[in-house]
This record gives structure tokens, sequence and C-alpha cells, in this order.
């Protein structure tokens, strides 16, 4: 099975603390930590199981810049065989339609059975992978949290509310979305790191792409960020302050008045 | 503006919350009649009640539409959509199957997650949604010249009181061609946990800040201490981790709760796991004074759980 992950690299939120700037339109950027979008780490995962039970190759896939050639080697030491970079200026401020649009042009370049991406990333549109499916008229299950490989096709479980799973069989090839709970992403040491830092991984740009720069990036999306903001919720929580004895009295007496101590 | 649709979801003759809150969103951008749309199989029920809704509602009904399988129903949809369509739907795990296809399908744009409608100007749509799990806002704009398939958070747009457009005309539409190359097979059940959290008056609910599977003890001795009313919950990624059951889980995907008293602890409050409270007193405790949990919490302490929770616990064993 040839598969190809589309993974991304974002501003870990359990390392930062994601604050606006001073000018108050952009998120502060200076001194974030990044990591590999939460989702991809289980796609990844989930790929190179299916690959040491069936045999076949992991290839993973960024739209990104230089930076994002950690997150390639990342998942490539994880066990991934080849890492693929997308990058151009043109690329910056894609929507979820301009990356799509970026990865099915890569992924036309090989030939995969199986094409993954995270069920969401940092911006919570959980787009791609829907998108990608329908581009290449493929199908797609989205939020998949169960894959066993059949011939031909594979068994999936699609998690949806309440814990229920909707089981669905589905022709290869196809695009899956992967949730996270799936399966355990193997840990990645420092030395699996350096063991792939010196294999190299191929880029393209627009023209080596064959995509017309004007359908991509900020020129191509119709879908924009005009700005970032904290929102105005009305009142909020009631915070409690003072020394942790005084904070401890007054909790207690909330949980008593609620009906939550006898 | 082309035509606004509705994709409404119903189970079993029942309209979801989200129909409502979908006709909201929509007067809050236009004033041209929106059109609902109902697929399934048997969907007269659902239609009627739609119709209290909308001015318009669409059947598809046909047996191959018995279960929501997001490639058939995106094919009935677009066997009779017209050119330009703008269609909203909720997102939920069924909208964030068929939404994003649909919105290539259709040559549109596409926008999830959508918190708050801010207007149209002419052919472009402002919306509010949010990034990195809610700690931060964004005003969007949404070029719907060409269509758009626009997904609404459940809960976040407020449905209004007293439907304007009782008695709307329904009209049956064929399904068309659905053939499809992913076919349901059945909805599993989970298993039974060891408990109920269902059940519990105090639930000491716990996050990712909880940081390692061995500090989970803290969260048990404290449920001791408040008694036997009190059960230790979780958010996802606890269960993710296999530190806990999935029976523990609070949210969407979880378990609906509703205690009198919430102890979230270490907890962002995300929308999905938010999504499963549905009452009491929610008391967040968060090292981040900028958790957006902050904001839905009733009481909020800025403290680390760690140092925090052991505290408490010794407390309430004084009283
Ligand atoms: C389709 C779908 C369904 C989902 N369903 C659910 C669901 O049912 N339930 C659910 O919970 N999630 C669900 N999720 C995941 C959800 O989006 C969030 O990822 C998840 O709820 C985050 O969990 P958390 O708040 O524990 O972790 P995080 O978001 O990582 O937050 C941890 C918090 O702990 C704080 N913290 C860290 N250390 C400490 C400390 N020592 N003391 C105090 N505070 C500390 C941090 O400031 C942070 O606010 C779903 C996601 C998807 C896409």
């Amino acid at each position: 099975m040839e598969i190809l992950v589309c993974v991304k690299r974002v501003p870990d939120t359990a390392e930062n603390e994601i604050e606006l700037n001073s000018a108050g339109n952009d998120i502060e950027r200076d001194d974030l930590v990044y990591s590999v979008n939460e989702w991809d780490n289980y796609a990844v995962e989930e790929a190179i199981q299916i690959v040491d039970k069936v045999g076949g190759t992991v290839t993973v896939v960024t739209v990104g810049d230089e930076e994002a050639d950690e997150v390639l080697r990342r998942e490539m030491a994880m066990g991934a065989q080849n890492g693929i970079l997308l990058n151009d200026e043109a690329f910056e401020d894609s929507d979820s339609m301009g990356i799509a649009t970026l990865l099915k042009a890569a992924a036309e370049k090989g030939k995969y059975d199986l094409i993954m991406t995270g069920a969401q990333a940092d911006a919570g549109y959980a787009a791609v992978g829907g998108m990608l499916a329908a581009m290449m008229d493929l199908p797609y299950a989205s939020l998949v949290n169960m894959v066993e490989v059949g011939d031909g096709k594979l068994t999936v479980g699609r998690e949806i509310e309440g814990g229920n799973q909707e089981v669905n069989e589905i022709e290869l090839p196809c695009v899956l979305s992967i949730q996270t709970g799936i399966n355990e992403p193997r840990y990645v040491g420092i030395k699996g790191i350096r063991q792939v830092s010196g294999i190299e991984i191929p880029e393209f740009d627009a023209a080596g792409l064959g995509v017309d720069p004007a359908t991509v990036g900020a020129a191509g999306a119709k879908t924009k960020r005009v700005d970032y903001f904290i929102p105005e919720t009305g009142e909020g929580a009631e915070m409690l302050t003072g020394s942790t004895e005084e904070i401890i009295a007054k909790l207690i007496d909330i949980m008593k008045a609620n009906g939550g101590l006898k | 503006m082309a035509t606004v649709y509705a994709f409404v979801a119903h189970s079993d003759g029942v309209l979801d919350d989200s129909a409502a809150e979908l006709a909201a969103a929509a007067k809050k951008f236009t004033d041209a009649p929106v059109t609902a749309i109902v697929t399934g199989s048997g969907v007269d029920a659902a239609a009627a009640k739609a119709a209290e809704l909308f001015p318009a509602v669409w059947k598809i009904d046909a047996a191959e539409l018995a279960y929501p399988n997001a490639e058939v129903v995106r094919k009935a949809l677009l066997n009779n959509l017209d050119a330009g369509a703008v269609v909203l739907m909720a997102h939920n795990t069924f909208g964030m199957d068929l939404a994003p296809g649909l919105a290539v399908k259709i040559g549109g744009a596409f926008v999830a997650d959508v918190v708050d409608i801010e207007g149209a100007d002419g052919d472009t749509l402002k919306v509010i949604r949010q990034e990195y799990g809610g700690v931060v806002s964004t005003h969007v704009t949404v070029d719907m010249s060409a269509g758009a398939v626009v997904t609404i958070r459940p809960g976040a747009v407020a449905a209004e009181e007293g439907a304007a457009a009782a008695g709307g005309a329904i009209e049956a539409k064929a399904a068309g061609d659905v053939s499809a190359k992913r076919k349901f097979i059945e909805i599993r059940e989970p298993e039974a946990g060891d408990v109920d959290i269902t059940k519990a008056e105090v639930l000491v609910s716990i996050g990712r800040g909880i940081e390692d599977q061995d500090n989970i003890e803290l969260a048990h001795e404290l449920a001791k201490a408040i008694g036997s009313q009190a059960e230790v919950a979780c958010s996802r990624p606890i269960v993710d981790a296999k530190w806990m059951d999935a029976s523990r889980q609070v949210g969407t995907s979880g378990k609906t709760v509703k205690p009198k008293v919430y102890l979230a602890m270490g907890i962002s409050g995300s929308f999905q796991h938010m999504g499963g409270i549905k009452g009491g007193v929610i008391i967040a405790v968060n090292k981040n004074p900028n958790a957006p949990i902050f904001q839905v919490a009733n009481v909020g302490i800025e403290a680390d759980i760690l140092e925090f929770i052991p505290e408490l616990t010794e407390a309430l064993g004084d009283l």
C-alpha cells in the first residue's frame, strides 16, 4: 500500500500561551514553540502500522517554508520513508481550498492507494481531507478512528456523536481524515531525528507542481482572515482571588451553596 | 446573492436543535427566503417540522438516503442545487464529513465552525470564528459570488424564539443518481464503563493540565474527600492517552453530564468539551489566566492544579 500523509507545522498550544501581538492584528509569533499538528501524528502512526502489516511505503507531505522541514523529519523519524515539501511564497495565506489544490498536485505526482490527513489543525476548519478527496474524485471518510485493510477496500470506523462509531466500507484509493485516539503514536527521540537528518527531501514550488499561483495563496483565497482579536465575552467567570486559603474557603462555600458538598 | 439553503439534520422525525440555529444564522445575513433541505428515507415528519422554521422546504426522500452517508447526500444535493448556491449546515460530525467536499463540487468558498455571523456586504459574507481551540477569535470574509458552504458551530448562534415562517411550502425533489464508493455498514455503540459519570452530583474533571498519568490519583483523592456523590471525569486527551476509560470522557464525542458542580481542572474549554456539560456550576482551575474556559465557567481560579488539588483535598479533610 502506497500511503501519502498530509501534515502541518503548527504552534504548540501545550507549550505556548497564544496571545495577541502588541498591534493586536496577529498572534505573537516571537518565541513560539512549533510542533506537528496533534491529529497528524495519529495519521502517520496509522499509516506506518498499515504498511507494517501489508507492506508498502509512507510518504509525508507538507505545505510550508524551510522550517516545515523539521516536521517532515520528525514524521520520517517515526517511520515514514519519504518527505515532500511544498514551498513557495505564492502559497502563503492559502485558504483550505488552496492547500487542498497544492496537496492534490503533489498527490498526482505519485500513485497512492491511500491518502490521510489529520481530522483538523490549528485553524479548526477540518476541511483539507474532504476537499482533496472531492478534487481527486476519491471516496472520503472523516474522523476515522479505526482502519481495517481488505481486498481493494477498507473497513473504517468514523467517530460520531456520543462515543458511537459508524462503520463504513470504502473503496481504494480513498482519502481519510484521522481522529485522535485511533492508536498510540510512537515516541520519537533526538536519536531518531538525527538518523533521518541526511535524507534529501524534494521541494516543489508552484511551477514544479504545475499549479497556477493565482489559484492558491492570498491571490486565490475566497476565504480570508481579516484579523485576530480577543472576544468581548460579557461576564465570564467570577475569578476567586486572595491567598490559597481564602480561595479554598470561598470555593468550599460555593460548592456547599450549590449542593456539591453534603 | 444566489439561493440560500439550510441542510437540516434530524433523527426519527425529530429535527436537530441546530435547524433553528441555522434559520437564525441565515437571518443575520439575508432577508431572502431560505430553503431548508431535509434528506433521508421517510422524512415527512421532519420536513413538516422544518416547515415551521423555514419558508420553503425541499424533501429529498429515497431509500438510499436512509442513513446519512456524506457521499450519497452530496450527490443528492448536487443533483438539485442551483448554481452558485449558499449552503448552511451544522459543524457536527456529519457536517465535517459533507461540507468541504460539497464546497469543492459547488466551486464555491468554504468556511467552517462559524461562531457568529456579522452580516453580508454584497457577495461578501462576514463571519467570526475561533482558532487555537478558542484562545483567539478572528473576523473572516467569505466571497460567496460563486456559492459557498458555511458550517455553524452547534449552540453558538441562538435560535430565535417563535418561528416567523410557519407553514412553509414543502416540495419533493428526486435524489437522482447517488451511487457511492463508500457504503454504510452499521453503528457500534460504546461498551459501558465501570462508572456512570452522568449520575454523579459532583465531577472532578481533569484535562491535559494533569500532565502525567500518576497525577490522576490526586483527582481520585479529591473526589473521595468530596464524598460518594463525586466521580472523576476527564477531557479527551486523557482518554486518547489511555490513562482513563472512554466512559469517563465528557464532551460531544463522550458523555453529556449535568452535575450540580463541575470542577474543570486543567481543561482549556474547547467547545467539544463544553458541549457535554448541560448544567450545574462550572468551576475552572487553570494556570493560564487567558484560558478560554474562563469565558464560559461560572467561577474561575488561576492556579496550578498539581498544587491546588492536594490543598483543596486537605482542606476538605479538615472540615
Ligand atoms: C470531532 C471532535 C470531537 C471531540 N470531542 C471531544 C470530547 O468529547 N471531549 C473533549 O474533552 N474533547 C473533545 N475533542 C477535543 C477538543 O477539541 C480538545 O482538543 C480537548 O478538549 C482539549 O482537552 P484539554 O482541555 O484537556 O487540553 P488542552 O486544550 O491542552 O488544555 C489544557 C489546559 O490545561 C492548562 N494547564 C496545563 N497545565 C496546568 C497546570 N499544571 N495547572 C492548571 N492548568 C494547567 C492549560 O493552560 C490548558 O488550558 C474533540 C475534537 C474533535 C475534533
